[in-house]
């Protein structure tokens, strides 16, 4: 039969990562002077398992790696070796390259590593130290060559089967191997039954039989054993071989008797034992568009659901079929629809859950990554982690991993001071992280949180004053400078240290949180910490928006972008230039962007005076949007426009409204470069 | 259509031998561990059950053990699933009632020969 294991490559691929976390934490977690046997018991089981898969599944490199591993926690697990600290560093190592290997297996590229052979080179090492009392397992393998059994020849096997008397107690049945006995060639069954008690003695589960066999065959004797390979040590089994080709023929007869018993076991030269080799290795399918698990509770309660719907519809139906619709069965339409209204959001609310995933699976990553910077940069720090459980979408989760990974390294690196430093200041000489996620209204709050320096707001202005990001007479509050550190091109590291210079700043964290539709905030205080509060909707595929009429044209405003609404007085609108005007909110003055013109169609207000300005959200800086007319807040289903047409600047996807028409969702940031407004501020000086 | 209990902890491992089986026209049951496996055994009465060894919460050889209590379990063919390291798991599987092992890695073929040959 031909099955295609390439088709259970990705869920290998899933569970081997899965595998990796858990092994990884658990690895984090361990007391090396004292581990837990529990914990050992799960790091070996995920080696194991890997090793298992990877080598069905044919991707050999993984499964040769991981053979070190699982070797190592198998004598670990069974006491044999002591655990050292070494031992957990190598196993964290082999946590990263195992991820990289697979990685590189789902995008199908050739995985090369120098760290591979270093790491491969340190487990062997590691193995071969006082291993002394370990190679008796290859008692088997003793090697007894038999030239004459190399060679296909018809021979008569004379087989004494003597079976245990428990054999059909573990489920062994003797006349199954006498079926693929006769598999091998012709076979002829005598029973021996001398050996039967009397009746009354006679236990009905116990087989008291014992079987001469005669079989003619070609194979070889290792073929005959394997038939009773399950059995053998519990069987006396006794092999006596007559050859009967022409030379043999000739010979005398005690030369070509051989006899073998399975108590001394001899087999043929090694070399066929490596048949058995893993098949070639198939190329995995793309990894694209990946899987989730969703818990059966969750797929319950979408059934559950969908039986409702199914009921409010027949119900619903019952009235269509009349012919008249009387007072009565008015109003039970008018309850029907209603129901269906609250089945329906129900039911979205449900299938949004399935998408789902506890943020612990983003956290858990951050022990590791603290625990390496830590020991890194001589810093003490506590990792605290809270609302682990707080649900959001797989796909925001996936995106918002990295500039979360960035923070916490700028906290690490900028924020937290040395064990040293902090004494200084009176501070516990630990440090802390704290993770802490929560949901408020239908976004989630991820906080990061750390009890450093802060942001040292002196250097910050010395540096955008370089950066020509401000202006030397400019008088900024505190809290003014601090988001300075979200503009373009800022960087305070003096030197691009080897962590926090990666190439990307706060500007790009910004950036990515903008594109989830979130917002991201900053507080610091001096020698107290700072705190980076980042919201974010729970997920992509619904958005909460503000739909606004323009002229014939309906467009969703994220309302998460949104401050206020508002009619402008003439006397508060300020024209800088042709085509930029100003309006002054209380202290500020913010740019308007006027949304007709900047999609090129027609609108009611051609001036800001005659309509409503929309006062949003911008990386930070106020925009206003002239809009005609604010309609209703509502749920919209987020339709990707790169996938049906082509990407449009200042538009980051469509909806379908409830009359069928389509509404563009404003992407605030892309309309502001579209406008031209670089950099609201500037104007505003 | 003879019943086949498959436990693995491994979701791929799962999926490969269900399919295999599935395909050649067994009927199938999956559990992820031996608890499952053991509720699952007493719920359906299967012809054959092929465990992994190593899994959580109850391993492979408890599996074995406990099934082999059941008096529908008595005779019934229990086969575990093993590396090549795992020399002392098969004698260990033996005293604990299992019928035989197919040893890890393997390919669907070899399963259903092993298959095939316990079940007749």
């Amino acid at each position: 039969m031909e099955i295609d294991l390439s088709q259970f490559s990705q869920v290998f691929f899933e569970e081997s990562l899965e595998g990796l976390e858990s092994m990884e934490s658990e690895l984090l977690k361990l007391d090396v002077n004292e581990p837990d046997d529990e914990s050992i018991n799960t790091i070996f089981r995920a080696a194991h398992s890997i090793k298992g898969g990877s080598a069905t599944f044919g991707f050999s490199q993984v499964a040769d790696y991981t053979h070190l591993l699982e070797t190592l926690l198998d004598e670990i697990r069974d006491g044999r070796r002591q655990m050292t600290s070494d031992h957990q560093d190598m196993l964290l190592l082999s946590v990263d390259l195992l991820r990289n290997m697979i990685d590189a297996l789902m995008r199908k590229v050739d995985f090369e590593d120098p760290l591979l052979a270093e790491l491969e080179r340190r487990f062997t090492a590691a193995l071969a130290v006082n291993n002394a009392n370990d190679d008796s397992h290859d008692e088997n393998t003793v090697e007894a060559t038999s030239n004459e059994d190399d060679a296909n020849q018809m021979a008569t096997w004379t087989i004494d089967f003597q079976p245990g008397i428990d054999i059909l107690r573990c489920g062994n049945d003797p006349s199954l191997m006498f079926n693929e006995l006769r598999l091998l060639g012709n076979l002829d069954v005598k029973i021996v039954d001398s050996t039967l008690p009397d009746f009354s003695d006679m236990d009905p589960e116990a087989c008291y039989l014992n079987w001469q066999l005669t079989l003619v065959t070609e194979q070889t004797l290792e073929q005959i054993k394997e038939v009773f390979e399950w059995v053998e040590d519990e069987c006396t089994i006794n092999y006596h071989k007559k050859v009967h080709s022409p030379q043999a023929d000739q010979a005398s007869a005690s030369e070509n008797q051989e006899t073998t018993q399975s108590d001394t076991p001899q087999q043929s030269p090694g070399t066929e034992l490596t048949t058995t080799k893993p098949k070639a290795v198939t190329p995995a399918k793309t990894p694209e568009g990946g899987s989730i698990r969703v818990s059966i509770e969750k797929i319950d309660i979408l059934i559950n659901m969908v039986g409702e719907l199914v009921i409010t519809q027949a119900m619903l139906g019952q009235i269509g079929q009349q012919d008249s619709i009387d007072e009565e069965s008015l109003l039970s339409m008018k309850q029907g629809l209603e129901q269906l209204a609250s089945h329906t959001r129900d039911l979205q609310e449900s299938v949004m859950q399935i998408r789902m995933l506890p943020i612990s699976f983003a956290f858990n990553r951050f022990p590791r990554l603290v625990r390496d910077i830590g020991q890194q940069l001589g810093k003490k720090v506590e990792l605290i982690l809270k609302g682990e459980e707080t649900e959001l979408d797989k796909t925001v989760m996936e995106k918002i991993v990295d500039p979360m990974v960035h923070l916490v390294r700028n906290s690490l690196d900028h924020g937290l001071e040395t064990p040293e430093v902090r004494v200084s200041k009176g501070k516990e000489e630990v440090g802390s992280i704290t993770l802490n996620a929560f949901h408020q209204g239908g976004n989630i709050i991820i906080e990061i949180i750390d009890d450093g320096a802060g942001l040292d707001t002196e250097l910050i202005r010395k540096k955008a004053l370089e950066k020509g990001l401000i202006s030397e007479d400019e008088e900024l509050s505190e809290d003014a400078i601090n988001q300075l550190i979200f503009k373009a091109g800022f960087s305070t590291a003096e030197a691009v240290s080897d962590l926090s210079g990666r190439g990307v700043g706060m500007d790009v964290v910004r950036r990515n949180i903008h594109e989830l539709n979130g917002t991201i905030e900053l507080k610091s205080t001096k020698d107290k910490g700072s705190r980076f509060t980042i919201r974010l909707p729970l997920t992509l595929a619904i958005l909460d928006g503000q739909l606004v009429r323009v002229g014939k044209h309906t467009y969703v405003v994220p309302l998460v972008s949104i401050h206020e609404s508002l009619q402008v007085e003439e006397q508060r609108i300020n024209r800088i230039s042709e085509s930029h005007e100003l309006i002054r909110l209380r202290d500020e003055y913010l740019p308007v962007i006027k949304v007709f013109q900047e999609f090129g169609h027609d609108a009611d207000s051609h001036e800001i005076r005659d309509g409503l300005v929309m006062v949003v959200d911008s990386n930070n800086e106020k925009i206003g949007l002239l809009v005609d007319e604010l309609l209703s807040q509502q749920q919209v289903v987020i339709k990707s426009l790169e996938d049906n047409y082509y990407k449009v600047p200042g538009v980051s996807g469509a909806t379908i409204l409830g009359d069928g028409t389509v509404a563009l969702i404003i992407d605030i940031f892309g309309l502001v470069n579209l406008a031209g407004i670089t950099n609201a501020s500037e104007h505003a000086a | 259509m003879k019943k086949i209990l498959a436990v693995d902890d491994s979701a791929s491992m799962r999926q490969m031998v269900g399919f295999t089986l599935k395909t050649a026209g067994f009927d199938v049951t999956e559990a992820c561990d031996g608890d499952e496996a053991l509720k699952a055994a007493q719920i359906g009465e299967f012809d054959l059950v092929i465990s992994d060894v190593n899994m959580p919460v109850m391993d492979g050889l408890t599996l074995i053990r406990n099934l082999r209590t059941l008096p529908a379990y008595k005779f019934t063919p229990l086969l575990m699933l093993t590396t090549e390291s795992g020399i002392d798991k098969k004698h260990e599987g033996r005293s604990a009632g299992a019928t035989g092992w197919i040893v890890k890695p393997f390919n669907p073929d070899q399963l259903l020969a092993t298959v095939r040959k316990v079940l007749g």
